[in-house]
């Protein structure tokens, strides 16, 4: 015996990690190609990551530097009542500069081809913005107005009107000619002046357009500039008590800073979570490119093996391929995000209040390689941690070890890591942890019902195996179940892609209908309203006479809440550990009366009362469900509202679920008959007017007559929120392209890679004889079985989370459409097929001995 | 002399469901350090199984196989890695290189693996003992069958093993190209005094060895010496 020289013990080898990025290098080298073609498909959605984490960052920073010009002031005090005594003094003796504005809605008429439209009408007193500009054309216009009888326009409606500078418009009885087109006002962005564009007059002719009646909804806004360096934080803070008990709501550069912000990151949290699904299905790529690779590797692994390589050495030549791969694909990612986030402002500046200049944000560079390399190695785990059980055997005999162990606890730590990721990236995005978990939760279903339905296929196709029919059919149906098919890999890659991008589809196609519905039939389309008690029979004769219906009539009572079970707006206040809010108290409410309910209306709970019994003490009110629910008012609940002086004893007899989304007046605070008939009041009127001309008439008419009705014409309503509606479709689309795009890399590569699993296969069919056009026949027909089950499951499943969506998310009913669904089918299963095809081409047009001879 | 592999009452049995498949019965046999002998038998008789478990490769169901006086039954996979990099050589069938490393790279693997340092004229001395030196780098695909089995014999000699298994050695060759192969594996091995075990069907390659074992359904049926020694 020769004398023992080792021991186990002395049988170590160490890291050697030199040696192993070696061999990584070394080993890629020939299949860099590939590795290539994996990690392009997580490029897309880290570019996606990267561009909106980007612009978030330029928003942040745009808005801190532009802050103050967004409220155009140091401070805004607002309310819905004048400011009067002591705390007209105490306003008065703020700042520097002050400067006054009154603004509410209003019919405004172009004289010179009498076309009317409501706009929100701002008479202006003093020097307002003192930061910042009316942005106006001519430049000078927005100065020179306030002197004469002369008025700001919105762009949005002197293009509507075709009006030029120099035209006049009426506002109630006056007339002013209009000084310049208004641009840009502090805080207002394109979708507010599309939806309600403003009109400037000066404050001085406000008296005379007679618009300032009792009843109507005036806003009070007064802007004050204090001296520079004055801390105007601390300031508000030590009078905040006393705005609060005059009902003024105040606004600092500070405070609008955060409500812009936080508005602003709610909408790039929204993108990034859909820029994170073209990552994941970026990621289902990584991990099924991966998985094949590693199988194709495990010969060159058991060699290594056998040469005395340790299975954690072996994993981690592969690990570092990986990582190594994984950066590179995330820097990639990351320029090309850093080049789109320039394109970014371009997509999204209907909604912004300023404007916005882009940088490159190397924090969001920074976060988007990170993500990048975190979640290709998670992602490429799975397969990799089979890597350390792979036998030296294998090399003696092809025993199919895949090295694959169910029972390799590390796997499922890598599943619970992955999850974790999923579900913490999620979160941060939300910072719900509801919608976070939901989210995560839809994802793992999708995943396993996918799984499951790939394993059904395999299942069904082997039991019912339709052994009678041609060879090609047979052979291609085979191919599903057989060793080293790459069913449950595509379908799972290919459904999920599907499922994303459906879904995507269904849930705008849900939101558009939404607004469509209400809009059809011979439901109302006209609103007016602010009509006064005198006006109200000779209005309805008007509509008659122009052959309107008169669908619908109300009265509206202006009152306030003054206590809740007689508790007031200063005991709650002083009682921290009530969860009331005070805030129910400032408001002003607009009320109706009537003896029955309406169709959009249903009791939940208590009992409706239509009219009031003059004996009893208290008048039974309804109240709206969610009002009640936030306001923290139960049934029975005592309330005290002041209806212009006079004290209204009332309770909580019945609280209604109302339909908000139908066409018609709907109430928080419904009063029974019997009470407010001798009320100030104003009324409300909707008619359906079949046509535009027609439209066009009556208001033409009505504005004439009675210039202090307002008229809402729900045609335009519908178009501008339909314009809403096309531009953040345009957002979700831009961002969803980087989904879909993502889902045909991740086709391709998947297919792609998938060749080698068939390459010998179709070789030795060749070697045997099979012609060019059987292979490409049993390849076309594996690929379509392929595809169509994937897309299939894909849309099944995007139904069923629309349908969820629908119901519980948007509360309205879900009728998909069935053209396009069966295009995407189709696109989707020959897009699989075409993609299978070109790849075998390859294969086609040589040799079988060339085949063989290369390194596969 | 020193016995450098020693099988004592080896078995191996495959469990597949209720039935077990008893692959290898009751093998008992010790290697001599230095010398060569075959393992010949039909297909199907535990030939491969049984170098796969004298070269540390695969674990036997029952008995005990010591290689260079380590148990292999006792150690872990890596353990067992080691000891494969440190006393083993192969040679297989299918020449099993890594079609992405370069013949040269491929020779130096199992020295890199140990770390040492310098190695790349000791491959390319090994490379020119097989007559590929100029070949050295082409990757396997540029090489022809006998090429790759040379490149393979240059790999197993290279971080100068204690015992060498190979395994059918010319079972993918033509007459001419195993002759100069086999010619090639036998004068290494005297150069280098390895202790040689070759796994074939091919009695006249068998013969070379200095002991041949012939085994049959799983038994060892005859252990006689070699004709040409």
């Amino acid at each position: 015996m020769i004398p023992s020289e080792t021991s186990p013990e002395d049988i170590k080898q160490g890291l050697n990690l030199p040696w192993l990025l070696k061999m990584a290098w070394r080993d890629s080298r020939r299949n860099r190609s590939r590795l290539l073609l994996f990690v392009s498909s997580i490029v897309l959605g880290i570019a996606a990551l990267v561009a909106i984490y980007s612009l978030g960052d330029n928003l942040r920073q745009n808005i801190d530097s532009q802050a103050a010009t967004l409220l155009g002031a140091d401070l805004q005090l607002s309310g819905n009542k004048p400011v009067t005594g002591k705390v007209k003094k105490l306003v008065d003796s703020l700042g520097i500069k002050r400067s006054e504005e009154r603004s509410f809605a209003s019919m405004i008429l172009f004289t010179k081809n009498n076309g009317n439209r409501l706009a929100q009408v701002k008479a202006l007193e003093g020097d307002f913005p003192f930061y910042g500009d009316l942005e106006t054309s001519p430049l000078s216009a927005g100065k020179t107005f306030r002197n004469g009888k002369e008025a700001l326009v919105d762009q949005t409606l002197m293009l509507q009107y075709e009006a030029k500078v120099g035209d006049s418009i009426k506002v109630g009885e006056v007339t002013f000619a209009i000084a310049g087109v208004l641009l840009k006002a502090p805080g207002q962005t394109g979708l507010t002046s599309s939806v309600a564009p403003s009109v400037y007059i000066p404050m001085k002719y406000l008296d005379q357009t007679g618009l300032m009646q009792k009843g109507s909804r005036i806003a009070y806004r007064t802007y004050i500039k204090f001296a520079p360096k004055t801390d105007v934080e601390k300031l508000v803070k030590s009078l905040e008590s006393r705005f609060d008990a005059a009902d003024l709501d105040h606004k600092t550069v500070q405070s609008q800073k955060e409500d812009t912000g936080r508005s602003f990151k709610d909408l790039t949290q929204f993108l990034a979570l859909v820029g994170f699904i073209a990552l994941l299905l970026g990621c289902i790529g990584v991990a099924s490119a991966v998985h094949i690779y590693i199988r194709e590797k495990l010969n060159s692994i058991a060699i290594l093996r056998c040469l005395g390589v340790k299975g954690y050495q072996a994993f981690l030549i592969y690990l570092i391929q990986i990582a190594g791969i994984g950066l590179f694909g995330s820097i990639l990612g990351a320029i090309l995000g850093s080049v789109i986030q320039q394109f970014l402002p371009i997509v999204i500046k209907d909604f912004l209040p300023f404007e916005l200049t882009t940088g490159l944000s190397w924090p969001a560079i920074g976060q988007g390689i990170g993500i990048g390399l975190i979640i290709s190695i998670l992602f490429a785990m799975p397969p990799l941690v089979s890597i350390r059980k792979i036998s030296p055997l294998n090399v003696l005999r092809n025993t199919a070890d895949t090295g694959k162990s169910q029972r390799d606890p590390v796997i499922w730590i890598v599943y619970v890591l992955i999850i974790g990721f999923i579900f913490g990236f999620s979160y941060l995005q939300t910072q719900n942890w509801i919608q976070a978990l939901s989210f995560t939760a839809g994802i793992l279903a999708s995943f396993i019902i996918l799984t499951g339905m790939a394993s059904l296929l395999m299942w069904l196709v082997r039991k019912f195996f339709p052994t009678s029919w041609s060879y090609l059919w047979r052979q291609g149906l085979a191919n599903l179940f057989r060793p080293n098919n790459q069913t449950i890999i595509l379908i799972v890659a290919i459904g999920l892609g599907t499922l994303f991008i459906c879904t995507l589809f269904f849930t705008q196609t849900i939101l558009l209908n939404r607004v469509k519905l209400s809009s059809s039939g011979n439901k109302p389309n006209i609103v007016l309203f602010d009509i006064q008690s005198g006006q109200k029979d000779a209005v309805i004769a008007l509509a008659k006479q122009e052959g309107l219906p008169v669908n619908e009539t109300v009265a509206i009572i202006n009152m306030r809440l003054e206590q809740v079970n007689s508790r007031s707006a200063a005991t709650i206040e002083s009682d921290t550990s009530k969860e009331q809010s005070r805030r129910i108290f400032g408001r002003e409410y607009r009320v109706t009366f009537r003896d029955s309910l309406t169709s959009s209306e249903k009791i939940v709970q208590g009992e409706w009362i239509g009219k009031y019994d003059p004996k009893s003490q208290l008048i039974p009110v309804s109240v709206e469900e969610g009002f009640a629910k936030r306001s923290n008012i139960a049934l029975g609940d005592t309330l005290v509202f002041n209806v212009q002086g006079t004290i209204m004893q009332t309770y909580a007899a019945s609280t209604r679920d109302v339909n908000w989304a139908e066409v018609q007046t709907n109430f928080l605070v419904v009063f029974p008959t019997g009470v407010l008939e001798d009320a100030p009041q104003f009324h409300v009127l909707l008619t359906h007017v079949p046509s535009a001309q027609v439209s066009a008439r009556f208001q033409q008419v009505l504005v004439q007559k009675f210039p202090n009705i307002s008229i809402i014409d729900l045609a335009l309503v519908l178009k501008v929120i339909d314009d809403l509606f096309n531009k953040i479709g345009f957002v979700i689309r831009f961002m969803a392209g980087f989904s879909i795009l993502t889902g045909i890399v991740v086709l391709i590569s998947s297919v792609l890679i998938s060749k080698y699993q068939r390459l010998q296969e179709s070789v030795l069919l060749r070697t045997l004889g099979a012609s060019r056009k059987q292979i490409f026949a049993i390849t076309a027909l594996e690929y379509f079985f392929l595809g169509a089950m994937a897309s299939l499951t894909g849309i099944l499943l995007a139904l069923i989370s629309s349908w969820a969506l629908a119901k519980f998310t948007f509360e309205t009913e879900f009728k998909p459409e069935l053209l396009p669904v069966l295009i995407l089918f189709i696109l989707v299963s020959s897009l699989t097929v075409i993609i299978g095809l070109i790849n075998s081409r390859g294969i086609l047009s040589k040799s079988p001995l060339e085949v063989l001879r290369q390194d596969v | 002399m020193n016995t450098i592999l020693n099988l004592d009452q080896v078995s191996k049995i495959y469990q597949s469901g209720d039935r077990s498949l008893t692959v290898l019965d009751n093998i008992t046999f010790s290697v001599e350090a230095g010398s060569t002998m075959s393992i010949v038998g039909p297909s199907g008789s535990g030939k491969t199984t049984l170098l796969g478990l004298c070269a540390g490769l695969d674990r036997s169901t029952s008995g005990k196989v010591e290689l260079h006086e380590t148990r292999l039954d006792g150690l872990s996979e890596d353990q067992l890695a080691a000891v494969r990099n440190k006393y083993v050589g192969f040679i297989f069938q299918n020449f099993q290189l890594m079609p992405t490393l370069t013949a040269l790279e491929n020779v130096m693997v199992p020295l890199e693996l140990r770390g040492e340092k310098n190695i790349k004229p000791r491959a390319l001395d090994l490379l020119d003992k097989v007559g590929l030196a100029d070949r050295s780098h082409h990757y396997p695909t540029q090489l022809s069958g006998g090429e790759q089995q040379r490149v393979s014999l240059a790999r197993a000699f290279s971080n100068k093993p204690q015992i060498l298994f190979a395994d059918e050695p010319t079972g993918n060759l033509d007459a001419e190209t195993s002759e100069k192969v086999v010619k090639l594996l036998f004068d290494l091995n005297k150069e280098a005094g390895t202790t040689l075990v070759v796994v074939t069907h091919d009695l006249e390659l068998a013969a070379k060895t200095q002991r041949i074992i012939k085994i049959k359904g799983g038994k060892i049926i005859s252990d006689t010496p070699g004709l040409i020694i």
